[in-house]
């Protein structure tokens, strides 16, 4: 758990960075800073580890004041991923990987079972553990970057703009991944980004920043139903509606089983046509949208496991919608 | 081009027929270069590294060493002369100082060159000042350091050849007197034994480095 209280950062030379900040990161949530270059989301963020120190105000890191904790102690239990990476160029992946239990002295066989363990979880092959970061793809590093900060199993893990430099179907997939990975280490993660899709996308809640303030502090559905001001709305941009559909999913919106016996004639089928003609529960509505404007029924089947757990239909997208937009 | 030839081919005759002596001025040259070198690594590299991490002492260590090295080489070693007198000694730290600016330049240069990007993820993940220089910014400088050390030391063998004018011995005897008593097949003798010498200084050190760089930046470098 993270918290802020009332925290304030004015650099030596008078520029105030943040002021009179407050807010809480849930043990095994993630929250994303989210604003324009220079709002100071991301000395927020250092101000966690100790990168940056506050000049008033307390951060409390799992419930201590961090001014308290040792500097070096602090940040080798945080976990660190940045921008551009930082991947150590003279030591191989598996070296970098095991940079945190080196450090804290963990015996050789726990660190080499660890480094197997997170090349599994990045869904990397052993093989790469004996190569340079040089001679892997953007992708791939970034994976290293993000294994290497969970190589202690911290509880908590800092990530500043940790897609921004990579191309944007990469980009998109790894968010998918680390989604997915996010759900089997259960770690309190702060994330920063300038990308409001990315914050929707990432954050269970986010914190919008504009010149060193929080203006909204909400869940993303909160944040596009209910805009707090003027320049959340234009952080937010026009397309809000299509947003609302890629951050909701269509478990959230479906229709069980039984409702539907009656109107099967009008269901795809799912067993002959393949994926198109099914949605997971877990896929975003707009992707159910998408399928199904495409397709000749007005029906579509939520498939989970090879069965068949719902149905959804275009009444159910518009009636969630209006709701949504009522709150 | 037949004179080239023929006055190379008539050096290398006048060094075998004067082999005892040759291997006497070679180990001369061999220990003046060798000892001073590395000396001056053992010491230019500490102070590169002081520099590094002091801004305000960098600049100094760099326009005395800039300043150093703009002397010419024959002025050092006459300026020892009244200082040490003659021999061995003061040829020694003549090249000994010499060779300390090219590898303190490099060792600044290599540790500043290092992404900050790199140290920044170092510093977050816990990693004292200590830590930061010993297990990254001097494994990523090697490269940068050891160039350092070639030049020198290349360096360092032409600039010995001088060591004969106040005593201090090496294959300048043969070049130098080659030169007054226009003995070319002497001066040619001197001269090609000495390229020889610093070719094969900077080959070993190649070596070493490729050798050091099995657990580190050379395997970067063939993939970048």
């Amino acid at each position: 758990m993270i918290e802020f209280e009332d925290v304030t950062k004015v650099y030596p030379d008078g520029t105030k960075a943040i002021e009179d900040i407050s807010f809480t990161v849930e043990e095994g949530t993630t929250t994303v800073l989210v604003g324009p270059s220079g709002c100071g989301k991301t000395t927020s963020m250092k101000l966690v580890n100790r990168l940056e120190e506050p000049t008033e105000g307390t951060v409390y890191v799992n419930g201590t004041d961090n001014q308290e904790l040792d500097k070096i102690d602090l940040r080798r239990t945080i976990g660190y991923v940045i921008q551009e990476i930082g991947l150590f160029d003279h030591m191989t992946v598996g070296e970098n990987i095991a940079t945190v239990p080196e450090l804290v002295g963990w015996d050789q066989s726990r660190i080499d079972d660890r480094v197997d363990e997170l090349l599994e979880l990045m869904d990397l092959s052993s093989d790469y553990r004996n190569q340079y970061p040089r001679e892997l793809s953007g992708g791939q590093r970034q994976r290293i970057g993000v294994a290497r900060a969970l190589a202690a199993d911290p509880d908590i893990l800092l990530m500043d703009e940790p897609f921004g430099a990579l191309d944007p179907i990469t980009r998109e997939n790894l968010q998918d991944e680390f989604l997915q990975i996010q759900e089997r280490i259960n770690t309190t993660i702060l994330f920063v980004t300038h990308s409001i899709d990315e914050a929707l996308k990432m954050g269970d809640r986010i914190a919008i920043f504009d010149v060193g303030e929080i203006v909204q502090y909400d869940t993303p559905a909160e944040i596009l139903s209910n805009p707090k001001n003027e320049f959340v709305e234009n952080f937010i941009g026009e397309n809000q509606a299509f947003k609302q559909l890629s951050i909701t999913r269509v478990r959230e919106v479906m229709d069980e089983p039984q409702d539907h016996e009656s109107a099967s004639a009008e269901v795809a089928p799912a067993a002959d046509g393949g994926e198109y003609y099914s949605i997971s529960p877990d896929n975003s509505l707009q992707l159910g949208l998408t399928r199904l404007l495409s397709i000749e029924h007005t029906t579509l089947p939520v498939v989970e496991d090879g069965e068949v757990i719902g149905y959804l239909t275009e009444d159910h997208v518009r009636s969630y919608f209006d709701s949504a937009g009522e709150q | 081009m037949a004179g080239v030839v023929s006055t190379t081919l008539s050096g290398i005759r006048y060094l075998l027929n004067h082999l005892p002596e040759f291997w006497e001025l070679l180990a001369e040259h061999m220990v003046l270069v060798i000892v001073s070198e590395m000396l001056a690594v053992s010491i230019a590299i500490p102070l590169g590294v002081i520099a590094a991490r002091h801004e305000k002492l960098k600049s100094p260590i760099l326009s005395v060493g800039n300043v150093a090295q703009t002397i010419p080489p024959l002025a050092v070693i006459a300026l020892m002369f009244p200082i040490l007198g003659l021999g061995f000694l003061p040829s020694f730290v003549a090249l000994f100082i010499y060779a300390l600016l090219p590898v303190m330049v490099n060792t600044i240069t290599g540790l500043e060159s290092v992404e900050e990007g790199t140290i920044d993820a170092a510093k977050g993940m816990g990693m004292t000042q200590n830590e930061r220089l010993t297990k990254i910014r001097f494994p990523l400088a090697l490269p940068v350091i050891f160039a350092g050390i070639r030049t020198s030391t290349v360096i360092n063998v032409g600039t010995a050849y001088l060591a004969f004018f106040i005593g201090g011995g090496g294959l300048g005897a043969w070049v130098i007197s080659g030169i007054n008593l226009f003995n070319m097949p002497q001066v040619f003798a001197g001269a090609i034994s000495g390229a020889v010498l610093a070719i094969s200084l900077d080959l070993i050190l190649a070596a070493v480095e490729n050798r050091l760089g099995s657990t580190g930046p050379a395997s970067a470098q063939v993939a970048a």
